[in-house]
C-alpha cells in the first residue's frame, strides 16, 4: 500500500476551493430547481387548465330557418365553440366546469334510446337516429344564461321538442313533461357520489314544453354535440336557467302532476320548478340582477325571461314569479 | 442566520411563488378557460386556505417531528396565505366590481358568503402587521401568541365562505375544515390533555 506524503500529492490532484463552491451551489440550484418542478407539477395536477377541443362530426343538412315573432333572431356576438365545449356543468362528470370536457371526453353515446311514455297515445322507445330524423335539423341561437350568473349565446342545432310531443299523441290528461338522464355511473363516475340525487331528473310544464323555443339539441356550430354538452341529445329552454336544459337524456314521461326536479329536490329554497330567468327575484345567496357573458370583462343587465319576454311571459300571467321562481 | 437557513428560506419563498407564477403564466398564454376571471378567483382563494393550513400544520409537525428548524418557516407561509388571500381580494373588489364599493356593499349584503370571506381576509390584516420580530418584542410572547391564535377563526371563516359559495359539492370545503379542525385539535389536546412533564424534567415527552 502507497501511503503518499502530502507533498506526493500534485496540487492539480486537489479540488480547488472554487470548484467546491461551485458543486455546493450546483447541488442547492438542482434542489432548488427540483423543488420548484414538484410545487409547479402538483399545482398543475390540482389546477389544470382545460384540453384542447376535440373536432367533432358535422352534421348535414341544417335547414337556416327565417326569424319569426316566436323564435326571434338574436344579433349578438356568439361565444366560441371552445368557450362552449370547456366550461360545462355536468355533474355527472366533474363538478369543476373546467374539467368535464376530459372527464367526459370517452363518454359512448352509439347505441342509445329515448323512451317517451306516461299519459300519450302512441308511447314509443326511439333509437337516437331515429329520433334525430323526426324533424328536419334547425340551427337555433339562443342566449343561454346559467343560475350562476354567467352566459353565452349558443348556435344550437336542434328540432323542436313539440314534434316529438306531437308524435306520441299527449292524452288531454297530461299536464306535465317529466325529463331523465342517463343513469349509469360506469359511464358517469360522479353518479357514484351523493352530490346530487341521481338520475338528474327534469320537468316543464305542458304548455312550455310545447313553446316553439324549447328544442331537442343535437348539435352546435354544426357539429355533433359532443358529450361534455349534453350528448347525444338533451333539451334547450332559452328563457330558464341553465340547469332546466338536461342533458343525455334517456327517458321523457307525460305526467299529471307536477314532476320533481333535481336542484329543486337539492335545495327547495334555491331552486323552483319554474326556474324562470328573472333579474328581480334574486337566488338566496348571489343576485340575478347581472350577468358576465363569457368572453366579456365587466358584467351586462340581465334580461326578464333572457330576452324572450315577449314570446312566453303570456305563460305566467297572473302568476306570482315571486312565489313561483 | 447560517447559510442553511438562509437557504431553506429561499426554498419556502421560491415555492411558494411557484403557484402564483403559474397562474400568471396561464393569464400571458389565455389558458385559463373561458372564464379566466372565475379562474383567478378560484386559484387564489384555494392557495390562500391551502397556505393557511401549511402554516398552521407547522407546529404540530415541528412537535411531532422534533425538527426545530420547521418553526422558522411559519411566519412567511402564514404572510404568503395573507398575500394570496389579498390577490383574491383583489380579483374581486378590483376585477369584478372595478372598485365600485356601493356595488361591493350590496354585493355584500345580498350574498352573506361575501361578507363571511371578507371577515376572513381582515382577520389576517393584523396578525400579517404583527409578524414582525419588532412586533413580537413590542407585544410580548404571551399577548402575542394570544392574538396570534385567532388565525384559527379566520381559516373557519374561509372555510365556511367556501362551502357557502358552492352548489352541492361541498366535499373540497369539507375537506380543508376537517383539517383545520384537526389541526386545532391537535393544538388544544397538547395544551389542555396531554399531560405534562414535570417542569425540571428537560426531555421531550415520549
Amino acid at each position: 500500500m502507497v501511503i503518499k506524503k502530502p507533498s506526493d500529492i500534485k496540487s492539480s490532484e486537489i479540488t480547488d476551493k472554487k470548484v467546491y463552491l461551485n458543486r455546493r451551489l450546483f447541488m442547492r440550484g438542482a434542489a432548488l430547481a427540483g423543488s420548484a418542478l414538484a410545487t409547479g407539477w402538483l399545482y398543475r395536477s390540482l389546477n389544470a387548465p382545460p384540453p384542447p377541443p376535440r373536432v367533432n362530426a358535422k352534421i348535414e343538412n341544417i335547414v337556416k330557418p327565417q326569424p319569426t315573432f316566436e323564435v326571434p333572431a338574436v344579433n349578438e356576438k356568439l361565444t366560441p365553440l371552445e368557450s362552449i365545449t370547456t366550461y360545462n356543468n355536468f355533474y355527472e362528470f366533474d363538478t369543476n366546469k373546467g374539467g368535464v370536457a376530459s372527464a367526459a371526453a370517452d363518454f359512448v353515446t352509439r347505441p342509445w334510446s329515448v323512451s317517451v311514455e306516461g299519459l300519450v297515445n302512441k308511447p314509443k322507445t326511439f333509437d337516437i337516429d331515429e329520433l334525430i330524423g323526426l324533424a328536419p335539423q334547425e340551427e337555433r341561437i339562443y342566449r343561454f344564461r346559467c343560475v350562476e350568473g354567467w352566459s353565452m349565446v349558443i348556435p344550437w342545432d336542434g328540432f323542436p321538442l313539440s314534434k316529438l310531443l306531437e308524435a306520441v299523441e299527449p292524452q288531454s290528461s297530461a299536464k306535465y313533461v317529466a325529463f331523465q338522464t342517463l343513469y349509469d355511473p360506469k359511464r358517469m363516475p360522479n353518479q357514484s357520489s351523493g352530490i346530487l340525487d341521481w338520475p338528474y331528473v327534469e320537468g316543464l310544464r305542458m304548455d312550455e314544453a310545447m313553446h316553439p323555443l324549447v328544442i331537442l339539441a343535437t348539435g352546435i356550430y354544426g357539429e355533433v354535440l359532443p358529450p361534455q354538452d349534453g350528448a347525444p341529445v338533451r333539451l334547450v329552454v332559452p328563457w330558464k336557467y341553465g340547469f332546466k336544459s338536461i342533458k343525455s337524456i334517456v327517458k321523457i314521461k307525460l305526467v299529471g302532476t307536477e314532476p320533481p326536479t333535481t336542484w329543486n329536490i337539492a335545495a327547495p329554497d334555491e331552486y323552483g320548478f319554474y326556474s324562470n330567468v328573472n333579474p328581480q327575484v334574486n337566488h338566496p345567496r348571489w343576485s340575478q340582477a347581472r350577468e358576465r357573458r363569457i368572453g366579456e370583462f365587466g358584467t351586462r343587465p340581465t334580461l326578464m325571461f333572457n330576452g324572450y319576454a315577449e314570446q312566453v311571459a303570456h305563460l305566467y300571467d297572473g302568476m306570482d314569479l315571486k312565489k313561483y321562481f | 442566520m447560517t447559510p442553511d437557513a438562509k437557504f431553506s428560506r429561499l426554498m419556502v419563498f421560491v415555492n411558494s411563488l411557484v403557484p402564483l407564477t403559474l397562474l400568471l403564466w396561464d393569464a400571458a398564454h389565455r389558458r385559463m378557460g373561458a372564464n379566466p376571471l372565475e379562474f383567478a378567483t378560484r386559484t387564489t382563494g384555494m392557495l390562500t386556505l391551502v397556505f393557511l393550513l401549511i402554516s398552521l400544520a407547522v407546529t404540530p409537525a415541528r412537535k411531532l417531528t422534533g425538527w426545530q428548524w420547521l418553526g422558522k418557516h411559519r411566519r412567511m407561509l402564514g404572510l404568503f396565505a395573507f398575500f394570496y388571500g389579498f390577490l383574491h381580494l383583489m380579483t374581486y373588489v378590483w376585477f369584478d366590481k372595478f372598485f365600485n364599493l356601493k356595488a361591493a356593499a350590496l354585493d355584500i349584503l345580498n350574498r352573506p358568503f361575501i361578507a363571511v370571506g371578507m371577515a376572513a381576509f381582515f382577520i389576517m390584516v393584523p396578525l400579517a402587521i404583527t409578524s414582525t420580530n419588532k412586533m413580537v418584542k413590542r407585544l410580548g410572547g404571551k399577548r402575542w401568541n394570544r392574538l396570534h391564535r385567532i388565525v384559527y377563526l379566520s381559516g373557519a371563516l374561509g372555510a365556511l365562505h367556501y362551502y357557502m359559495l358552492v352548489k352541492a359539492d361541498t366535499r373540497l370545503p369539507l375537506t380543508l375544515a376537517a383539517v383545520l379542525g384537526v389541526l386545532l385539535g391537535y393544538r388544544l389536546f397538547i395544551k389542555y390533555i396531554q399531560p405534562k412533564p414535570p417542569a425540571r424534567l428537560l426531555a421531550p415527552p415520549r
